[in-house]
């Protein structure tokens, strides 16, 4: 059950986080660049994110 | 362009639904046929992405095209939502299975008391928000299918004269076909979850086929894409953030709007909450459900680059998903992508239009029907009730389609019914969160929020397409600037959508906090909300009972038979009565209570309260009578605590009681050696004399004398064990009587006088005046003095021991304190040295003589006096023994 909760608490803790990067200003921190395959690095920013934020819900919904 | 045959795309399209529809029944079948499919949670994640209508499939890349990565907080939104699931969504499906929620009007309704006003205000909520968004798969469509056939966007002409009608009307019946085939909603159509998880995978490999060509047919690779267009001077515009999305306050309003929607939304509630089959399930799609957003959204922006720099403005930007095959020769990929395309709309009209013809079905039209007396099958009657809404749904979608929508990008019509629905998000999540909501602040948050929605998004939405005036917009009404519906109190600089999200939900938060602090909830909401908010509590599953009396059995079946059937009714009521072992009383309020959740799931909380209460000889509980209920649920915890600190208590006296035994197994081993050594003296003394009959008389006087004490040692032994049980089983005889304090000492003093003589042990005694008399029996009394004595005598050392007996008056009692000058009682044993069986010193070295019996036996006696006895260090080495008498009044 503790074990439970602190998954829970845990995803709820990546959401928040996941608000903040995907929200000003770390986003803005990203804006007007442009990354690999010339692609705006706005973009892969999000997308990493994004991608990372699936990632650990995969993990803590262990 | 290339075009296709009408005739062949009709026939994929209604090919596709057919396949559609076969799932589904086959699904059914199986169900019916007994074999429970396994639901897989994948299926369920699947069943999720509903949320990706025509909107993502056409609507994103148009939105990207115009607004760069604008298109992504409706994704982002969801995915954070999705994180927060394991907490929100697990306490949404126990709540919605207890009471069998059926809608989210439903379980608004439900949380603020069950009351109907409040369901259908809801309901209407959610029709009229969410017409919009239906207009806009019905848009895309028949765009879509306009484009396919001719090549051009124009709608109206062609074969039925006008497509978005045909295709809504196609639209309608499929969903009859699949959401109304049974009544009782609660019980899951798992048919069309498995039909909608299937078109989820249809509509993101049609997304991603297209995507793939884009990228790699009409560009060599995403790289030469994205090189072409950061020399595009629109599109590398479109890629920097303060350029294109709008301003950072908007982005992050657009998430929190998804957000809200994607729970709030009838159809997602529907497939997440009401279709859940186990809660297990949520976990997987906490990380599936975004994983399916990120994948369907990987090609939207370098779709929307192909598009601009292939097409540009020659096609609407909603239209290059499309347009892009089509003008590149590809009908038949582009055909696949219209049958993707149909395949997010259709999953998305048949869900929500299933939710909402069961919200006005059982919130709106059944309340009025309810008190009449319809002797027919009520349940055939909410058929029908339910197909007519579908149709009636459908239609007003078209309406709006064809008078609001028209001219508009797909994204612009949707956000409308998002901020709309976004207004059910107070009082939802206020519900579930907040116990003092009440009804009254519900009512007034939803209708602030409706008001302004309306006025601020609304309206301008129907004047931009001139169904209004538009000068009213531009100068206010009635020439009112600062009342300018999309700039409220000249609110400027940000878009039309965040202008009416804040106004709406900040009016909507403002009157349901207010008012809820203002109001008292009556009896039936108080309890509503601790099941609400307490609903992730261990013992929330137990259903509190909220009537007083039953109703009689036959009146019962009779009321479940009108709205269920003969035979629904008859294994509802079978169900009760397998729970309560196979009897069913009259006037059972458990069973009222039953029959009340069982009708909810065919006609919604309200209804059923309604109905229940109108057969129910008794109304239902008071708000007394309730807090009462729940504190008696209170109690049953603060009782298994109780229960679990006397489990504590006992394991303690349990430990005790081992501690005792094992004290009585050293005192029965000390016992047996204490007589032992007398008997073995008196037995080898005996031999002596039998085997030496001529043995000489002094010798034998001698060793006579050594048997005549060792038995006497014996029979006082044998008698303080006794004598202690007598005490501890309260059976001693007692006379107590005056005795004269002095006196009593003086007797004891002088019979042990000679054996500290013999042991060289100084013995004094102190003054005691003639006048002390005490209450006591005065054998006992002796016999506690002695045993003081003796002790003092035992632990004194010999030749330089010295004794000392005192007493001193102390208020109305007077305190005898023995006092020597041994090694004295260690601190760890000042309180045991009275408990039985206990000797001073450790067990281990060389016991002290005696049974260890005597001080407990002067304490049970002393108390019995009504004194008390204790030891205590001396001053200068020594232990002193005190016991304290009440004094007899002297007369």
């Amino acid at each position: 059950m503790p074990n439970t909760s602190r998954r829970v608490l845990g995803l709820a803790v990546v959401a928040l986080l996941g608000f903040a990067l995907f929200n000003f200003p770390l986003l803005s921190l990203a804006d007007g660049h442009s990354g690999p395959l010339g692609a705006p690095a706005l973009l892969l920013y999000i997308f990493g994110v994004w991608a990372v934020l699936i990632v650990l819900a995969a993990v803590l919904r262990r | 362009m290339s075009t296709l045959p009408v005739a062949t795309v009709l026939a994929v399209s209604l090919a596709y639904l057919g396949l559609l529809f076969v799932i589904a029944l086959l699904v059914e079948r199986r169900i019916e046929r007994g074999r429970q499919l396994v639901r897989s949670p994948t299926i369920y994640a699947l069943s999720l992405a509903v949320y990706c209508t025509s909107w993502t499939f056409f609507g994103s890349v148009g939105v990207a095209a115009t607004q760069g990565i604008g298109f992504l907080p409706i994704y982002l939104g969801p995915t954070l939502m999705a994180l927060l699931w394991p907490t929100l969504m697990v306490k949404c499906l126990r709540i919605a299975k207890r009471d069998r929620i059926t809608t989210i009007a439903d379980f608004i309704a439900s949380r603020y008391g069950k009351r109907r006003g409040l369901a259908a205000l809801v309901a209407l909520i959610c029709v009229i928000g969410v017409l919009p968004y239906l207009a806009l798969q019905l848009k895309a469509v028949a765009a879509g299918f306009t484009l396919l056939t001719s090549g051009s966007a124009s709608m109206r002409g062609g074969l039925f004269g006008d497509t978005a009608l045909v295709i809504t009307l196609v639209m309608a019946a499929f969903t009859i076909m699949f959401g109304t085939r049974h009544l009782d909603a609660s019980e899951r159509h798992e048919g069309l979850v498995a039909a909608i998880a299937f078109e989820s995978v249809v509509k993101l490999c049609a997304f991603l086929a297209v995507g793939l060509f884009a990228c790699f047919v009409l560009f060599d690779g995403p790289a030469v894409l994205f090189a072409e267009a950061a020399a595009h001077p629109r599109l590398s515009a479109l890629w920097r953030f303060e350029t294109s999305a709008g301003g950072w306050f908007d982005w992050s309003v657009l998430i929190l709007l998804s957000m809200a929607a994607v729970t709030l939304l009838p159809r997602q509630f529907q497939v997440a909450v009401v279709e859940n089959v186990d809660e297990a399930h949520v976990r997987r799609a906490t990380w599936q459900f975004p994983l399916y957003l990120l994948t369907i959204n990987l090609f939207v922006l370098p779709l929307a680059c192909a598009g601009v720099l292939l097409i540009g403005p020659a096609l609407a930007a909603d239209d290059y998903v499309l347009g892009l095959p089509m003008q590149s020769g590809h009908p038949y990929l582009a055909l696949l992508v219209f049958i993707g395309g149909t395949s997010a709309a259709t999953g998305m009209i048949i869900v929500e239009t299933t939710a909402l013809a069961t919200m006005i079905s059982n919130d709106l039209v059944l309340p009025g029907l309810l008190h009449r007396a319809y002797a027919a099958d009520l349940g055939r009657l909410l058929l029908l009730i339910r197909r007519g809404a579908i149709l009636i749904v459908a239609l007003l979608g078209y309406l709006y389609f064809r008078y609001a929508g028209e001219a508009r990008s797909l994204v612009s019509i949707g956000l409308i019914s998002f901020a709309a629905v976004a207004q059910l998000a107070p009082a939802f999540f206020g519900g579930l969160y907040w116990r003092l909501g009440t009804r009254s602040g519900a009512y007034a948050g939803l209708l602030a929020g409706f008001v302004v929605w309306g006025y601020t998004l609304l309206l301008p939405s129907a004047s931009h397409s001139g169904w209004l005036p538009a000068q009213w917009l531009i100068e206010g009404p009635l020439g009112i600037v600062w009342l300018r519906p999309q700039a409220l109190f000249g609110m400027d600089g940000v878009t039309a959508i965040t202008h009416g999200v804040f106004w709406s939900l900040l009016a909507n938060a403002a009157a349901y906090v207010g008012v809820s602090l203002a109001t008292r909830a009556d009896a039936q909401e108080s309890a509503q909300a601790a099941l609400f908010v307490g609903a992730l509590q261990r013992d929330a599953e137990r259903p509190i009972p909220l009537w007083r009396g039953g109703v009689a059995l036959p009146e019962l079946r009779a009321l479940l038979v009108r709205i269920l059937g003969e035979a629904r009714a008859q294994a509802a009521l079978e169900a009760y009565r397998n729970r309560h072992g196979g009897r069913v009383d009259d006037n059972d309020p458990g069973l009222l209570q039953h029959v009340e959740s069982v009708l909810a799931g065919a006609i919604g909380s309200a209804s059923a309260r309604t109905l229940v209460a109108s057969i129910a000889r008794e109304a239902p509980l008071g708000l007394e009578e309730v807090m009462h209920i729940l504190d008696e649920a209170s109690q049953v915890l603060h009782y298994s605590r109780a229960l679990s600190a006397r489990t504590r208590e006992l394991r303690d006296a349990n430990r005790r009681l081992q501690e005792l035994d094992q004290l009585k197994d050293e005192f029965m081993s000390t016992v047996t050696h204490e007589l032992r050594t007398p008997l073995t003296s008196i037995r080898a003394f005996s031999e002596i004399l039998a085997d030496n009959p001529a043995l000489d008389p002094d010798e034998r006087a001698r060793y006579l004398g050594i048997i005549i004490r060792e038995t006497e040692r014996l029979t006082r032994l044998i008698n303080q064990v006794l004598d202690f049980a007598r005490l501890e089983q309260g059976e001693a005889q007692w006379r107590i009587e005056p005795v004269a304090l002095g006196a009593a000492i003086g007797d004891a003093a002088a019979s042990v006088r000679q054996l500290f003589d013999d042991a060289g042990v100084a013995l004094e005694v102190g003054p005691v005046p003639d006048d002390w008399w005490v209450r006591a029996d005065a054998d006992r009394l002796q016999q506690v003095l002695l045993n003081l004595l003796g002790n003092a005598l035992k632990f004194a050392p010999p030749r330089r021991g010295r004794v000392e007996v005192s007493a001193t008056r102390d208020g109305a009692s007077v305190c005898v304190a023995v006092d020597d000058n041994g090694p004295g009682v260690a601190a760890q044993d000042v309180e045991t040295v009275f408990e039985k069986f206990r000797q001073s010193g450790s067990n281990l070295t060389a016991k002290p003589q005696g049974t260890g019996l005597g001080l407990p036996i002067s304490r049970h006696i002393v108390e019995r006096f009504g004194g008390r006895i204790w030891v205590q260090p001396r001053s200068g080495g020594g232990a002193s023994f005190r016991f304290t008498l009440p004094l007899e009044e002297s007369a």
